[in-house]
């Protein structure tokens, strides 16, 4: 975590010292949430989702009401002063006098990065367009940590949108620092994971291929990770719908898999992943969904420097 | 060009053949009012062909804009007649202001205020990359 100005706009910006500690973190108050009800109490959360969400700004507002805080903020540019044509920057230059730490997902790519240049409190970016999504990343990792019990030594396969989906980014980022672990893209042509993210794999030493189809690669895999393709990242509706159901992971796909695979999705799931799927105990979406919120409680509490609080 | 025309000033050597005007126009040396003279295609021993500019006056120059645009151009800086600094140019770490980012997703589209600004991230293929939304921009994309 940078020291100085302790925002967490890129997965990079995270040291794995800090990484695993605040995993760690995440863990014990998955353990013991009650024990921290009263640790960010008289503390201020602002989310300013100028582009609409519905698991991360609700996590992030669940995370710091269970943390004894409180949130304000807003759930859309049409209902800020964005939509009067308010920069970024202003906007959160003026919330940074409201609050103590600031949510924010924005479509534009490194707004979160814009807006921490003029923000006195710590900025976390919740989702920036096609680019970063960052406490997802936590989200993915605590999920498989507590899903598998470690972090390397997998073959993790990300299926879907890899072109525009953020997630699938920032994981892979992060899981190519651990020793081990191989990765299987699978996506059409025009959803391939961009050139700066094959760049990343190739310098990590990490052994990685592409492929089209998941049927080719679903005995292999440890981790399954599904993405939507994203209606808002496309121009034209024709692609969009071209492009949407290309891969549906079903009980017949899943039968070649192994018995601990582990099945993730961001959400929100369409129709990539069929709801009979929901019961397999492989099925580990939702438990990642409420790994969400723990692990931004843990975020929250180390950018405002409240993690050794508890540890005295 | 002769150096020891100059009394005081600078000459920009080495510049790629077929690039002085685009340098002349990014320096803004048209808003200058001394004397500049830009002589294209001379010979060079090293390069075949060559443009120089030579500025009859000390001013700052952009070396990072300089030394994306043209990292083989030599600097000469000129004081009472006589060559008194030779400086080479390298591609630069950051760019500020030099090139602007295509990328219609990034922030930089709409928010006016902000400084277009990109890191090196390959030297060997002149890649940089946005700071904000990580796009690469390669050699002689949109400048700023």
């Amino acid at each position: 975590m940078n020291k100085k100005t302790r925002n967490l706009i890129s997965i990079r910006d995270i040291t794995r010292e800090d990484l695993e500690a605040m995993l760690a973190l995440g863990q014990r108050i998955m353990e013991c949430p009650g024990e921290y009800k009263d640790v960010c109490r008289g503390k201020k959360l602002a989310t300013l989702f100028f582009e609409s969400s519905t698991r991360t700004r609700l996590s992030f507002e669940a995370a710091m009401i269970e943390l004894g805080g409180n949130v304000l903020g807003f759930s859309s540019a049409d209902s800020s002063s964005a939509a009067k044509g308010e920069s970024v920057s202003d906007t959160v230059r003026t919330v940074s006098f409201y609050a103590d730490i600031i949510a924010m997902r924005h479509p534009k790519e490194g707004a979160p990065k814009a807006a921490c240049t003029r923000a006195e409190v710590p900025v976390i970016n919740a989702g920036d367009g096609g680019h970063f999504h960052p406490t997802q990343t936590l989200t993915d990792l605590l999920t498989i940590k507590t899903e598998k019990g470690r972090l390397g030594d997998m073959v993790i396969g990300l299926c879907g949108d890899l072109c525009f989906g953020r997630t699938v980014h920032s994981l892979i980022e992060a899981m190519s620092e651990y020793l081990g672990n191989e990765f299987i893209l699978i996506s059409p042509e025009e959803l391939r994971a961009p050139d700066y993210i094959r760049m990343i794999l190739d310098k990590s030493g990490c052994p990685w291929r592409e492929v089209r189809k998941m049927e080719e690669v679903m005995d292999d895999l440890d981790v399954l990770y599904m993405t939507r393709v994203q209606r808002e990242r496309f121009f034209n509706e024709e692609d969009y719908a071209r492009l949407k159901d290309t891969y549906i992971l079903d009980a017949e796909k899943l039968i070649p898999a192994k018995p601990d695979l582990c099945i993730m999705h961001p959400l929100p799931r369409v129709n990539e992943i069929s709801v009979v799927v929901d019961d397999d105990p492989r099925a580990c979406y939702f438990r990642q969904a409420l790994c969400g919120k723990y692990i931004r409680m843990a975020l929250i509490m180390t950018l405002l420097g409240l993690e050794k609080e508890m540890r005295r | 060009m002769n150096v020891d025309g100059i009394k005081k000033g600078i000459v920009l050597d080495h510049i790629k053949a077929g690039r002085g005007m685009d340098i002349y126009r990014l320096l803004h040396l048209e808003k200058m009012k001394c004397s500049v003279a830009i002589v294209q295609n001379a010979r060079s021993t090293k390069y075949g062909r060559k443009d120089i500019i030579k500025i009859d006056e000390m001013i700052t120059l952009d070396m990072d804009m300089l030394g994306y645009i043209d990292p083989n151009i030599t600097i000469n800086i000129v004081e009472n007649g006589k060559l008194y600094e030779k400086k080479n140019l390298e591609l630069p770490e950051k760019l500020t202001n030099v090139i602007r980012c295509h990328n219609p997703r990034c922030i930089t589209s709409t928010e006016q205020e902000i400084k277009h600004t990109f890191l090196l991230a390959d030297r060997e293929n002149r890649i940089y990359r946005c700071i904000y939304c990580d796009v690469a921009h390669k050699e002689q994309m949109v400048y700023y």
